[in-house]
C-alpha cells in the first residue's frame, strides 16, 4: 500500500489502525457524496439505500463475530460508548461485578462510578506477566454476581484473557460474560458462542480497519433485549406514535442518526478483512510481534513488560529504556526516528501497576497488518540507538540535573 | 384489473430489510416503501410484495425466523 507520508514508521495501532485499507476512504466519501441519506427514517430510495448498507455491515459484524441474528448487532460510537451502555445499563445497586487487574479506564472508570453508587466490584488480579488463572475469577463470585467483563487483551502489554475458560465459569452460574474486544476484534478469532460470550463489544477504529466513530455491541442469545436500560432515548425511526422507547434491538440502543458515514467506511474495512483472512492478519501481526520481542531482548538495558511470547499476546508490546523517560523516548523517537508509538500509562493505570510501571509507564510499540518486517527493524535499530544514548555519562548527568528541577518544580 | 399488492410489517426499519434480503434471495419481487397511512401512522419502511405470492413471502420469512408485525393486503 502506498503511504502518502515518507519516512514514518506507525506502530500506534493500539490507539488506531493505520493506514486504512484502500477501499475504506472511498467508502466513506461515496457514502456523504451518492447516498447521504438518513438511514431508516424515510422511505425513500436513498434512504433505504443507506438502511441497507448499515444492515450489511451489522450482517459482517454477526457473521464475522458468530453472532446468529444481525439485529442483535448495535451500533455505538466507539467501544467505550458500548461499554458504558452495558456497565451502566445493566447494573444495580446490590449487584456484584467482577473484572480483571488489566482493564481500561473505558471499564474502570464506570465501574468505580457505579461503585460510589452501591455495586460491589472485585478486581481478579493478573499476573505481573499479565495472565490471569481461570480459577481465581471463580472464586471470586458472589451470590449476587451479575456480570464478568473482562479485557480480551490488553492494551499494555497484549495479554490475551482466558476468556473462553471464565465465560465456561460464568455459564455454569448463571453470570453473563462481557468482553471488551477493542485490542482484539479484526486481529485475533472470536466466535461468542464458541467463546462462551454473551456481550461483546468492539471499536471499529482499531483491528476493523474503519474510520473512528464506529463501534459497537453485540448482545448473544442468552441475554434478552430488555435485559439493559439504554444510554440514551430518542428518535429511532420506529413507533413514532410512541412516546416510549422501544424495547427491540436494536431500535432500543440506537436513537438519534447513526454515523452512517462512518459504518460505510467500517463496511469497507469488514469486507478487506473477510477477504484476507483472520488467520492471515493474526500469523503476519505474530511474526511482527515475535521480530520485535526478540530484538528488543537483544538490545542492552531494555526491559521488556508481559509474556514475551507472541503466542499469548496480541501486537501490543511495553517496554522501557534504562535511564529514559518514556515521555523522552517518544519525543526523540517521532523527531529523530520518524516512529509514531505511545507512551506513559495508556490510559490504564490498573494495568500498569499490576506489571509494576506505574506511574512512569512504559514505550509501547503496537504493529499492525500493514507495517513490515523492514519496518520493524528500523524501529529496533532506534531504540538500540537510544538505549547506547541514555547510557553515556553525559546524558545520565544532564538527566539527573532535569529531574531535580522538575521535583523542584512539583513542590 | 391493477396489480394487487400486499405489505409485510416490521418493528424495526433494520428487520424490514433483513427480510428484503431474505425474500429477494428467495427470487420474490420485493420493494421497500413508506408504511401507508391507512396502516399505520409510523414513519417507518414496510415491504411490497405481489398479492399473489403472499404464502410463499410467509413461508420464506418464517424459514429464516424473521419476526414481522404483520401482513396486510393493500
Amino acid at each position: 500500500m502506498d503511504k502518502p507520508l515518507p519516512n514514518i514508521i506507525y506502530l500506534d495501532n493500539a490507539a488506531t489502525s493505520w493506514p486504512k485499507p484502500a477501499g475504506v476512504a472511498q467508502a466513506v466519501a461515496d457514502f456523504i457524496n451518492y447516498l447521504g441519506a438518513n438511514p431508516g427514517r424515510s422511505g425513500h430510495r436513498l434512504s433505504t439505500a443507506a438502511a441497507e448498507l448499515v444492515y450489511d455491515t451489522r450482517s459482517l459484524l454477526a457473521e464475522m463475530f458468530g453472532a446468529e441474528d444481525p439485529l442483535r448487532v448495535v451500533f455505538c460510537k466507539n467501544v467505550t460508548e458500548a461499554l458504558n451502555t452495558v456497565l451502566r445499563g445493566l447494573l444495580r445497586p446490590g449487584d456484584h461485578v467482577v473484572t480483571g487487574s488489566l482493564e481500561h479506564n473505558s471499564v474502570m472508570r464506570p465501574l468505580r462510578a457505579l461503585e460510589r453508587q452501591g455495586v460491589e466490584l472485585t478486581a481478579v488480579p493478573a499476573s505481573p506477566a499479565g495472565l490471569f488463572r481461570p480459577s481465581d475469577f471463580e472464586r471470586a463470585l458472589r451470590p449476587n454476581t451479575r456480570l464478568i467483563v473482562l479485557n480480551h487483551a490488553s492494551n499494555v502489554v497484549g495479554t490475551l484473557a482466558p476468556v473462553r475458560e471464565v465465560g465456561q465459569i460464568a455459564r455454569e452460574h448463571g453470570v453473563w460474560l462481557a468482553v471488551d474486544a477493542a485490542q482484539t476484534a479484526g486481529v485475533y478469532p472470536i466466535h461468542m458462542p464458541a467463546d462462551n460470550i454473551d456481550i461483546l463489544c468492539f471499536t471499529g477504529h482499531k483491528g476493523l480497519l474503519g474510520p473512528q466513530g464506529t463501534g459497537g455491541f453485540i448482545l448473544g442469545e442468552r441475554v434478552p433485549d430488555d435485559a439493559i436500560e439504554p444510554l440514551t432515548r430518542g428518535g429511532t425511526g420506529s413507533r413514532s406514535e410512541e412516546e416510549h422507547q422501544p424495547d427491540f434491538l436494536p431500535d432500543r440502543f440506537e436513537s438519534g442518526t447513526l454515523n452512517a458515514a462512518g459504518i460505510a467506511g467500517l463496511k469497507a474495512g469488514l469486507e478487506f478483512l473477510r477477504r484476507e483472512g483472520i488467520a492471515k492478519v493474526r500469523a503476519h501481526e505474530v511474526a511482527l510481534t515475535r521480530r520485535l520481542l526478540d530484538g528488543l531482548r537483544a538490545i542492552a538495558g531494555v526491559q521488556i513488560y508481559g509474556t514475551r511470547d507472541p503466542a499469548y499476546q496480541v501486537a501490543v508490546v511495553s517496554f522501557n529504556i534504562a535511564g529514559m523517560y518514556p515521555s523522552e523516548a517518544a519525543l526523540a523517537l517521532d523527531e529523530e526516528f520518524g516512529i509514531m508509538c505511545r507512551v506513559g500509562l495508556h490510559c490504564a493505570p490498573a494495568a500498569h501497576r499490576t506489571i509494576g510501571t506505574f506511574p512512569q509507564g512504559t514505550i509501547r510499540f503496537s504493529p499492525g497488518y500493514f507495517n513490515t518486517p523492514a519496518e520493524i527493524d528500523q524501529a529496533l535499530e532506534a531504540v538500540e540507538a537510544l538505549a547506547r544514548r541514555a547510557h553515556t555519562p553525559t546524558y545520565q548527568v544532564v538527566n539527573r540535573e532535569r529531574s531535580v528541577y522538575d521535583d523542584r518544580e512539583n513542590r | 384489473m391493477s396489480t394487487q399488492y400486499g405489505v409485510v410489517l416490521f418493528d424495526s426499519t433494520q428487520r424490514a430489510i433483513q427480510a428484503e434480503r431474505a425474500l429477494k434471495a428467495a427470487g420474490l419481487l420485493v420493494k421497500l416503501i413508506p408504511v401507508p397511512r391507512q396502516i399505520s401512522s409510523d414513519c417507518g419502511v414496510c415491504l411490497r410484495f405481489l398479492w399473489q405470492d403472499h404464502s410463499r413471502v410467509e413461508e420464506v420469512l418464517r424459514d429464516h425466523r424473521v419476526a414481522f408485525a404483520g401482513i396486510r393486503q393493500l
